[in-house]
């Protein structure tokens, strides 16, 4: 499903340069579960938004779905985003002045789909995620659970292949964090390949992978055998 | 379509405050500049109409008394006017048109046992244009032609003389009295005297059979054509002063033999000005307009900047550029155009409001023999040029909203969910 080869990606400013990603290669398959984890400026972030198409890469390649995700126009971004990808960010990305509702249903406006039917998917989301009764609250009337359940709402509402959380519970309390990763395990157990940037262990334990980052590259990999994830020797594909 | 739109109305309702500052500011740039127009058109329309109460093209000739001894006569001589010098000025003067003699003096008129004294004045059919008098339907006619050539006993009189003289009664077909004869009225005047008392009017051959015996008069106006700076009409004073000393006999440098007034050299001079407060109405105009693009501009600006992050999340859950462009621009059609609309109808309704109150003030004013002059009339602006103005504003906002909006829509979507 995911397929990346030699990615690099600088961001450059006025004073200094910095090179993020140090040509990081990867396959994920459809149906995964994965925590991408690693120390602050690692390149996790950087990398999570380049999987969802919402930064561009300098060199290497990536395929999303057999697509090479290069030079795409926006449009062709905007398609991929809305149809392949759901978003859960950190800082939940609500749109301040639209109930729970219109947030979840936001994204099927953008997929032409009816008012009336829109409504209707949202509240069945809601229902889902236990907001039914908050449907119609504004984004600054919820708890960050519930906010975040929102979120992964909108993120679900247009039936991506994958989710791809940013950080999803930094901004939850532990008991949060528990009921937002059981929504996330859920989704991952219907087959959604599901990656989440974190530097919880208590969410990284709750995936199947663990990709760590150290300085732009990947440092080792963890896949759970039993229950219990063991450390295999990541190969810098450097010559593939 | 309408999903769009309601989209659109849901945002710019639950946006109240951005929305409703963004359309304070369209509104009123737009009512300043129709009021500010409307400003400026009532100084112009004032002016005009300063000089519309009576033909602009006017040349009056009085005779006065030699200062200068002349081919052998003293001076100190009174010179009067006869019908000969009318048509001298008719037939030799090429720039005149509407010509007539006035044979004025002051008559007891009565009917009934009402009476009063009033101006008298013999004059020719064209005084009727020259002087811009008005006798509207059902209020008869003025003297023609035919009132001339027969001499007829005919009178028009003057609103306020009716209303003296007449009460409730009205005055057509009724007989009056101006001194010892007996007149008919066939007319009444309806325009106010912005600078003297209230007159009758009678054909000129009448009153020279009656009241003139000598056929000599004082007073000849006529317009002119043509004469369109003050060169030509200081040329043109001096050939007539030439050609009427030829014909009565003075010397043309003998300024008190014969007063020239010529309204038309006056109102080239004033066009100067109207000229000048055109053109300061225009510069208003288009500095206002100026301020209100800017106004407009500056607040979609922000507007569209604030939004930048949620351009970014709209981006991330899969909006195209094309879509957030269209909102965005279709939303500041709508602000500007609702507003716009709400501001161009203060304006009007503002500048109406004045204009009202100024006719109202004017139509109470007890009528004097006063100069009712006024500097300032009719302060409305043309219905298009307000469309025009507001339309210009609602475009100027629509690219002010554009500019940042396609900014902020390739920015790449992280980056914009960033700024906050």
């Amino acid at each position: 499903m995911i397929h990346i080869r030699q990615l690099h990606k600088s961001y450059h400013t006025e004073a200094i340069s910095l090179h993020v990603l140090k040509g990081i290669s990867l396959d994920i398959e459809a149906g995964e579960y994965v925590a991408v984890t690693g120390a602050s400026g690692s390149g996790k972030s950087t990398l999570l938004n380049i999987l969802g198409i919402l930064d561009t890469y300098d060199a290497g390649d990536y395929h999303l779905n057999g697509t090479l995700i290069k030079n795409m126009s926006e449009r062709e971004a905007a398609k991929f985003r809305n149809e392949m990808i759901g978003f859960v960010f950190q800082s939940f990305n609500l749109i301040h002045f639209k109930n729970a509702l219109e947030n979840v249903a936001l994204p099927l406006y953008y997929k032409k789909v009816g008012r009336k039917k829109r409504n209707i998917i949202a509240m069945e989301l809601l229902d889902k995620m236990g907001l039914k009764d908050w449907a119609h609250h504004m984004p600054n009337e919820l708890s960050g659970g519930q906010k975040q359940r929102v979120a992964i709402a909108r993120a679900m509402i247009s039936g991506p292949k994958i989710i791809l959380a940013d950080e999803p519970t930094g901004a939850l309390d532990s008991k949060t964090t528990i009921e937002v990763m059981d929504v996330l395990t859920n989704l991952n157990s219907e087959g959604i390949t599901t990656i989440i940037v974190t530097h919880e262990k208590s969410v990284s334990d709750a995936t199947n992978r663990i990709i760590h980052l150290k300085d732009g590259m990947i440092e080792y990999e963890t896949r759970k055998n039993n229950g219990v994830h063991d450390t295999i020797p990541h190969v810098n594909m450097q010559s593939v | 379509m309408i999903d769009q739109f309601q989209e659109i109305l849901d945002t710019l309702k639950k946006n109240k405050l951005r929305t409703t500052l963004t359309g304070l500011s369209v509104s009123w740039g737009i009512f300043i500049l129709i009021v500010l127009l409307g400003a400026g058109n009532g100084l112009k329309n004032g002016v005009t109409q300063n000089f519309s109460s009576r033909a602009v093209n006017r040349i009056n000739l009085w005779s006065g008394n030699t200062s200068m001894p002349h081919n052998g006569l003293k001076s100190g001589r009174q010179l009067t006017f006869t019908e000969d010098e009318v048509s001298a000025i008719s037939n030799q003067v090429e720039a005149s048109r509407l010509i007539t003699a006035r044979y004025n003096t002051n008559q007891t008129i009565s009917y009934g046992t009402e009476y009063g004294s009033y101006g008298f004045r013999g004059v020719m059919p064209s005084y009727y244009d020259i002087e811009k008098l008005t006798i509207p339907p059902g209020k008869g006619r003025f003297i023609n032609e035919m009132d001339m050539k027969e001499k007829n006993k005919v009178i028009v009189l003057d609103q306020k003389i009716a209303d003296v003289l007449f009460k409730n009664e009205d005055p057509l077909g009724k007989i009056v009295r101006a001194g010892q004869v007996m007149f008919k009225v066939v007319g009444i005047n309806t325009k106010k005297e912005q600078w003297e008392g209230s007159n009758a009017y009678i054909p000129f051959s009448t009153a020279q059979a009656i009241y003139n015996p000598k056929h000599k008069f004082g007073q000849i106006t006529f317009t002119v054509e043509g004469l369109t700076t003050k060169a030509q009409n200081d040329r043109f004073n001096e050939s007539l002063r030439r050609m009427m000393g030829q014909r009565l006999n003075f010397n043309p440098e003998d300024q008190q033999a014969l007063y020239i007034w010529n309204a038309q050299s006056e109102y080239v001079e004033t066009m100067k000005i109207f000229d000048g407060i055109t053109l300061f109405v225009t510069i208003i105009g288009i500095l206002t307009l100026i301020a209100g693009i800017v106004g407009v501009s500056n607040i979609m600006l922000v507007s569209v900047k604030e939004r930048t992050r949620e351009i970014g999340i709209r981006k991330a859950i899969g909006a195209t550029p094309l879509a957030i462009l269209q909102t965005i621009i279709l939303e500041s059609i709508f602000i500007t155009t609702l507003f716009g609309y709400i501001g161009m109808m203060l304006g009007i309704g503002l500048t109406e409001l004045i204009n009202y109150f100024m006719v109202q003030a004017a139509n109470g004013k007890p009528v004097t023999d006063e100069r009712q002059m006024s500097i300032f009339t009719n302060p409305t602006v043309d219905i298009g040029y307000a469309l025009f103005a507001t339309i210009i504003l609602i475009i100027a906002g629509v690219i002010a909203g554009y500019l940042p909006a396609r900014k902020a829509v390739r920015v790449q979507p992280i980056e914009a969910m960033r700024q906050e």
